[in-house]
């Protein structure tokens, strides 16, 4: 028995190095999930091979949770993960990554100076309405009131905005390209 | 002549996990020599079902368990049944982002019918790069 069990251990190895390596090459996406799903099945085996090594029962509801998950793992990337663009399956150099990150902090700067240009724009325009011929002093200090209220409400919109902003950049942290949304609106 | 069972359980056993081992190992070599997906996908799937089976009728001749033994069907029954999914859904992403080979095909019953369902006028959705999705 104990003879078996090297044999299969030795074959198990082999197959699942074998594996790993089409797991490295593999051109796209999809030759990794067949090469991994194989792999799957390796520590199937292998777990087996441990359990009626030692005659243990226990491990068994480790292969039933394995086979569950290899399933779910191929599935996902065969139905979600298909569409590769050229170059995907590339790991970028540290000067691309550089580059990418200068590109996207370049946007958002644009996009910030955008939004400031378009207020300072927006002020302008209500301090050319403000001034207007008041004849009673009583509705001057009406009017002042208002203007305090409306320019207090400005600052709470404002505030309200640069929060936006804030969340903005956050997602931006996860999924790039979400700054020209930021810079048309 | 008398048998000793538990011998016989064991040798059988033994037979089992290596023809599921071979299985593996065959998948291994052929994963890694074959040139494109679909013949990959022929090779990756023989240790999923048969050789997992192999595997786990080995492992229940040693155990020789009640509970464990039900267990062991169970994953049998699940891998049968998913094992067909999961190839039906890499074959398909396969073919729309278009790594079949073509010229290593014998019969290709899909563009086959592809092509005439695009003659008789209805639009082809599943051709490959026009749409990805699906």
């Amino acid at each position: 028995m104990t003879a078996v069990l090297l044999t299969c251990a030795v074959l198990l190895t082999v197959a699942g190095a074998l594996a790993l390596i089409r797991a490295e090459r593999g051109p796209s996406m999809l030759d990794r999930t067949v090469a991994l799903d194989i792999l799957v099945t390796v520590v199937v085996a292998a777990v087996a091979l441990y359990a009626s090594a030692e005659r243990r029962a226990d491990v068994v509801p480790i292969l039933v949770v394995l086979s569950l998950v290899g399933f779910v793992g191929s599935t996902t990337i065969a139905r979600f993960a298909s569409v590769e663009p050229a170059g995907e399956g590339r790991v970028r150099t540290r000067e691309e990554i550089a580059a990418e990150e200068a590109e996207r902090i370049r946007a958002e700067e644009e996009a910030e100076e955008a939004r400031r240009a378009r207020r300072a724009r927006e002020a302008e325009g209500a301090a050319s309405d403000a001034p207007r011929p008041a004849a009673d002093p009583a509705e001057v200090r009406a009017e002042h009131a208002a203007h305090g209220d409306e320019a207090r409400r400005a600052r709470v919109v404002a505030d309200e905005d640069r929060r936006e902003h804030g969340a903005d950049r956050h997602v931006d942290e996860h999924g790039a390209g979400e700054h020209d949304e930021g810079s048309a609106r | 002549m008398s048998w000793d069972w538990d011998v016989v359980a064991d040798v059988v056993a033994s037979i089992c996990l290596i023809g599921g081992a071979l299985l593996a190992l065959a998948a291994g070599v052929g994963v890694l020599r074959f040139p494109d997906l679909l013949s990959r996908m022929h090779a990756g799937t023989k240790p999923q079902v048969l050789g997992l089976i192999l595997v786990l009728i080995g492992l229940s001749l040693r155990l020789r368990s009640g509970g464990a033994v039900w267990a062991l069907v169970l994953v049998a029954l699940f891998q049968m049944l998913t094992a067909p999914v999961a190839a039906h859904l890499v074959g398909r992403a396969g073919y729309r982002t278009g790594k079949v080979r073509r010229d290593l095909l014998v019969v290709d019953e899909l563009t086959d019918a592809q092509d005439q369902a695009t003659r008789r006028g209805t639009p082809p959705e599943d051709a490959p790069g026009s749409s990805a999705r699906g």
